[in-house]
């Protein structure tokens, strides 16, 4: 435990001395915030059926703030851990700590931290930005969003250390992270909402964490429900992605 | 017997699919002393230390390190043995007491880092990332991280590559210093120089094999014999040379002599000369050194 923390509290200042990685972190969620904040505003006509359906009985503005949460977690557990852990073992860093006699749990766990502490400032910055340019509400919920945000944000952490294991590179993590993050993004509910996608990508949509991570933060964030498939599913990638990790990780 | 041994290696055997990187090396290694291992690229050596390391599963053979197993009690040896691995690195911008410091906490025992800042030269980089050192800098650091958890035994992989021929002295008088006090050091070196100096005892590996174990002066005594003296003379008839003792053969190209045996072979042959009123300038012996038993053993190897 000493040794996760002692790792972790030294990731933690490397991060912050590599103004690039943090750019996909804050900016890029931000950016989108903004993009998609002038597009659709947050006042639609909840009157209408089509409106109701599509933005889950919010505004577009309120509908994404949820939505963007669970893409900065995407974003670190699919794009900046796999990077960083692929570096590590291409670089022989990994190799170093374990002749040091550094247990693989204690890597492991020390990246896992990192990656929530990065997702959790990311998602604060998402709720202060929509706050103050939309009017977004908080959470309906806190005592089921917490929980959500956590098992949602371990998730994604721990498929981020499973990607790290698994690819063989730093160009290979680049490339799979890249492409994951950007086909979650456009079909899991942060770009369009999914009610609008065609029903085959609606469908293949159900395939991917980051839909079920959405739905589970937008039911507790907005209607203070709890969804209990979306739940499970994430629950079920979790449990899939540590065995994986364990099984699979590798110092060199 | 109890295992006197610091290390105990027995019929050693790792392969890469095909390919028999260790092939039944055997060799110990005594507490205390420095140990070298040297042979050609793809001899076997790093493997060899990575097995003893515990970060290669070993795939036949025996091997105890402080008595223990690699394979089985990696985790635990890894806290008594420090290792400078030859292909390695720290996160770029990690600073130099960064990592010292971090490395100290990562180890059940530690030495205070900041001696070994100080003794490994680092005090004026402690600042600096280690993206930043020049490889002799990253080296030494490396070094002092192997040392940082004051280890039982120490393997340096190519300790000096790298390193400025003045560094490389002061990297070898601190080596010493390791040993002085009370660690066992193995030393995988290509430089001859070094081994011959630094160690106590080399393995010479081949093929995956340890094909000799001696003191550097046994080695070369064993691959290579005496010596050659040289001279030149104008004098033609030189046959009273036969029979000089410990002269193996003798040859002359234009007026330079060179005579080849063992024993104290240039007085044998300066009392000759001189007796025949030959007293040539440039007399001088060559003493074989372990860089002719390397040269040696890989020109068997091509053969």
């Amino acid at each position: 435990m000493r040794a996760i923390l002692r790792l972790t509290l030294v990731e933690m200042k490397l991060f912050v001395r590599e103004p690039l990685a943090l750019v996909f972190v804050f900016a890029f969620p931000l950016f989108v915030l903004f993009v998609l904040g002038g597009v659709f505003g947050n006042d639609v006509d909840l009157q209408d059926e089509e409106n109701l359906r599509v933005w889950r009985g919010v505004g577009p503005a309120d509908y994404y703030q949820p939505a963007y949460i669970g893409l900065v977690m995407a974003s670190v557990g699919l794009i900046t851990m796999p990077l960083r852990i692929t570096s590590y073992r291409e670089q022989g860093v990994l190799r170093r700590f374990e002749a040091a006699g550094v247990a693989k749990t204690a890597i492991l766990g020390s990246q896992l931290l990192v990656g929530l502490g990065m997702m959790t400032v990311g998602a604060a910055a998402i709720v202060v930005a929509s706050n103050l340019s939309q009017g977004t509400s908080l959470s309906e919920s806190w005592g089921l969003t917490v929980p959500a945000y956590l098992l949602s944000a371990i998730t994604f952490a721990v498929l981020g250390l499973m990607l790290g294991s698994v690819l063989p590179g730093s160009r290979a993590a680049q490339g799979a992270g890249m492409l994951l993050f950007f086909v979650m993004m456009f079909i899991s509910g942060a770009g369009p909402p999914r009610e609008v996608l065609a029903n085959g990508m609606k469908g293949f949509s159900e395939l991917l964490p980051l839909t079920h991570v959405i739905l589970l933060l937008q039911d507790t964030w907005l209607a203070a429900e709890w969804d209990g498939t979306a739940s499970l599913v994430v629950a079920a990638f979790l449990v899939v992605a540590g065995a994986v990790t364990l099984r699979f990780f590798r110092w060199e | 017997m109890a295992d006197a041994a610091a290390i105990r290696v027995q019929g050693l055997q790792k392969r890469y699919g095909d390919l028999r990187a260790v092939d039944g090396a055997t060799f110990a290694v005594l507490p205390n002393e420095i140990y070298g291992i040297i042979g050609a690229n793809g001899s076997g050596k790093t493997t060899t230390v990575e097995c003893l390391q515990g970060l290669r599963r070993v795939d036949g053979g025996e091997v105890a390190v402080l008595g223990l197993d690699p394979g089985v009690h990696g985790a635990q040896l890894r806290g008594r043995i420090g290792s400078q691995l030859q292909s390695s690195a720290l996160p770029e911008r990690l600073k130099v007491w960064e990592a010292l410091e971090l490395f100290a906490a990562l180890s059940p025992k530690r030495r205070d880092w900041r001696d070994l800042l100080a003794e490994w030269g680092l005090e004026e980089k402690r600042n600096a990332a280690f993206g930043d050192l020049s490889g002799g800098q990253q080296q030494r650091l490396f070094i002092a991280l192997a040392l940082v958890n004051e280890p039982e035994i120490v393997f340096l992989d190519e300790m000096t590559t790298g390193l400025d021929p003045q560094a490389r002295r002061v990297a070898w008088d601190l080596i010493e210093r390791v040993r002085e006090r009370g660690a066992t050091v193995v030393l995988v070196t290509h430089f001859m120089d070094e081994a011959e100096i630094l160690c106590d005892r080399i393995a010479v590996f081949q093929r995956g094999t340890v094909i000799a174990e001696d003191t550097p002066r046994g080695l070369i005594e064993q691959f290579v014999g005496g010596g050659v003296v040289r001279f030149s003379t104008q004098v033609n008839e030189l046959s009273f040379l036969d029979g000089t003792p410990g002269l193996e053969r003798w040859e002359r190209d234009g007026q330079r002599v060179t005579a080849t045996g063992s024993g104290p072979l240039l007085a044998q042959v300066a009392a000759r000369l001189v007796a025949h009123d030959i007293a040539p300038l440039d007399l001088r012996v060559e003493l074989p050194t372990l860089d002719d038993v390397f040269v040696k053993l890989a020109g068997e190897r091509s053969e």
